[in-house]
């Protein structure tokens, strides 16, 4: 059985106690990328071959020789008999959008392609601090901008390793794929819209979403300042909630960082559901979006595997003791996308001025006269259509004269919708639940270049999951199963500020009363064909 | 369906963000801004009460949840050569630009 078998918290138990060194582990995490990946994302990039078509392609950039001197150091740290942090040895991949000094940090973006970071994002700090080791930084939609990693610069872009014919979400695409495929335990991601939950639903792991300002943004590239949110990817809930609890708390290099105390999130996971109430909207089983020939909006139930798939995942909690409540109205969900096409548009734009040519990052190499023709030449070849949509759209829709039609507007429906969640888990009121279950996503993953280029259908994949970033509240996708195609489906859990603890104990509930069922047996297709089978 | 973004309320945008486009990436974008205009759109049929407050954050800040602020004072930078490395030209430790061009006020 291959070592990546385990769980990370299981490699670290190994490795803390002597049993496995880091290096054997970060040694067979090489070989794994070396079988599955394939070439890694680039500027300079050709024609796809059929091989090149059969693998992830989640690292932009490995950086296997600084991993394995992570992981001598940690090996003699235990030799010496020294204390070695909670993640020991365990190899994580980052996405390209969190700063780690000395390497390449590109946001997927060719205007920041020769950008090396001077600093280490506070949350990569923390997992390296407890001992993990950095395989290297993984890729995703330009700027983060998408659901499917097919806009970053950098191609091929990130192939689902169930399914290489098929995307694996984004924007986290190449950290949902990179844990998928055994590359590495776990990835750090981000969500600004659903951009870590939805490729844990569609590469079948797990995904959260911290409560906004649980994890430090300090050294995260920014897109929607108010919605961004660092969180763990990982093959499990415990992995999750593991490496949540060593990268959460307040940081003085972010003021938004909450200082709020962290749970062990870990020691109270089998606490169980009994008890627990956990609520079900039918505004969370349907998909609304507009209808691309005439614009109005068009109503229709969800996928029914998909659905299936959600209430059954409610009956295994129900058996574990949680009471399911039913019929909670959410009717504000429904303007999430609308109030999400303003306010991180807005975001986007205020957050991506700064990128000029002339402090760091792409500069043109054409003739310019003066900065205005800097600015422009490089901001045009630097930045793809993707980030040039949010701009052109944050700058239009926050222009003095159409601010209170479209912006203040969207913040008050913003309003809204986090009033939706409370009036659920309000303790004095009529459904008080202690977490809400939905599906993950409206559709399990699409065929690549499917809907890449149609920015309305590609911002409705994200419908169920940008609830949650407006109104700041901690959720959380976990494997409930596949359709009939053989894509992994995933479920949502979404609990109030600061309870990510009540989703990792329903999450590991729900994993555990599924442990044998046959589904779990399902291997990544990336694994069959390299000979990984584990 | 009408288009909000003309042509020329296009232009201006594009000029304004300081970017340049070939006449395929502007039909793109000015469609796909238009289709995202009609999404937002939605949201004026919504009644919305006067006291319903603008939200900045999701989450409300309290005074216990939030940071103190940091004390305002001046901390050395410990890789200022690292930094300006990232810059296209620099001299004598500052980053050079060209000249802007002067702008004519209406």
């Amino acid at each position: 059985m291959s070592i990546l078998k385990h769980s990370a918290f299981e490699i670290a138990q190994k490795v803390r106690t002597g049993e496995l060194s880091a290096v054997e582990v970060l040694e067979e995490a090489i070989r794994r990328v070396e079988a599955v990946d394939g070439q890694p994302g680039s500027l300079a990039h050709g024609d796809l071959s059929e091989e090149d078509q059969s693998k992830v392609h989640a690292f932009i950039t490995l950086t296997a020789e600084q991993a394995r001197q992570q992981a001598l150091c940690i090996d003699e740290q235990v030799k010496a008999g020294e204390e070695v942090g909670p993640l020991a040895g365990v190899p994580v991949s980052i996405k390209d959008i969190f700063c780690v000094k000395g390497t390449p940090s590109t946001a997927g973006s060719r205007i920041l392609a020769n950008f090396i970071a001077p600093y280490t994002a506070t949350p990569v700090n923390r997992l390296e601090e407890a001992g993990a080791i950095v395989l290297g930084k993984v890729n995703l939609d330009e700027f983060t901008y998408g659901s499917s990693t097919e806009s970053s610069a950098f191609q091929p872009s990130t192939r689902n390793p169930w399914d290489t014919s098929r995307v694996p979400g984004g924007s986290s695409g190449g950290s949902a794929a990179s844990v998928a495929a055994g590359e590495v335990l776990l990835s750090l991601g981000t969500d600004t819209g659903g951009s870590i939950r939805q490729p844990a639903a569609f590469c079948g792991i797990v995904g959260l979403k911290p409560t906004y300002g649980r994890v430090s943004r300090y050294g995260l590239i920014a897109f929607g300042s108010s919605l961004d949110c660092p969180g763990p990817i990982a093959r499990n809930v415990r992995d999750a909630a593991l490496m949540l609890s060593v990268m959460a708390g307040a940081d003085p290099h972010d003021s938004t960082a909450a200082r709020v105390p962290v749970p062990d999130y870990v020691a109270s996971l089998d606490k169980g559901v009994k008890g627990m109430r956990i609520g079900l909207s039918p505004d969370t089983m349907q998909i609304v979006f507009p209808d691309p020939k005439t614009g109005d909006m068009v109503k229709e139930a969800l996928p029914a595997e998909i659905k299936k798939a959600t209430l059954q995942a409610a009956e295994v909690l129900a058996k574990q003791g949680a009471e399911i409540v039913e019929d909670i109205p959410m009717p504000n969900l429904v303007y999430g996308i609308p109030v999400y096409f303003v306010i991180s548009r807005v975001e986007a734009a205020s957050n991506l001025h700064r990128f000029d040519g002339v402090k760091y990052g792409h500069r043109t190499q054409s003739s310019f006269r003066n900065r205005h023709e800097i600015y422009r030449q490089t901001r045009s070849e630097g930045f793809g259509l993707q980030p040039k949509l949010r701009i052109l759209m944050g700058m239009y829709v926050s222009a003095a004269q159409y601010s209170e039609q479209y912006y203040q507007r969207a913040l008050r429906v913003r309003s809204l919708i986090r009033s939706d969640f409370e009036k659920s888990f309000d303790l004095q009121g009529d459904y008080r639940v202690d977490a809400l279950l939905t599906p993950t996503t409206p559709t399990t993953a699409f065929k690549m270049a499917d809907v890449y280029g149609d920015s309305i259908l590609m911002q409705y994949a994200d419908q169920l999951t940008v609830p949650a970033n407006h109104a700041g509240i901690p959720g959380i996708s976990i494997p409930a199963g596949f359709d009939g195609e053989g894509l992994p489906i995933g479920v949502q859990l979404m609990a109030p500020d600061f309870k990510e603890e009540t989703l990792f104990q329903a999450g590991y509930a729900f994993e555990q009363a599924t442990e044998h069922a046959d589904w779990r047996d399902r291997q990544p297709q990336v694994l069959r064909s390299s000979g990984g089978r584990e | 369906m009408t288009d909000e973004i003309t042509p020329e309320l296009f232009e201006h945008l594009v000029d304004l963000a300081a970017f340049a486009f070939d006449p395929k990436e502007a039909e793109y974008l000015r469609r796909e801004l238009n289709n995202q205009l009609r999404a937002i759109h939605q949201l004026e049929s919504i009644s919305l009460d006067p006291d319903v407050p603008l939200a900045s954050h999701g989450i409300p800040y309290t005074p216990q949840s939030s940071p103190p602020l940091r004390e305002d004072k001046w901390v050395e930078c410990d890789n200022p050569e690292e930094i300006l490395a990232q810059a296209p030209q620099v001299g004598d430790g500052y980053i050079i630009v060209p000249d802007t061009p002067p702008t004519k006020l209406d």
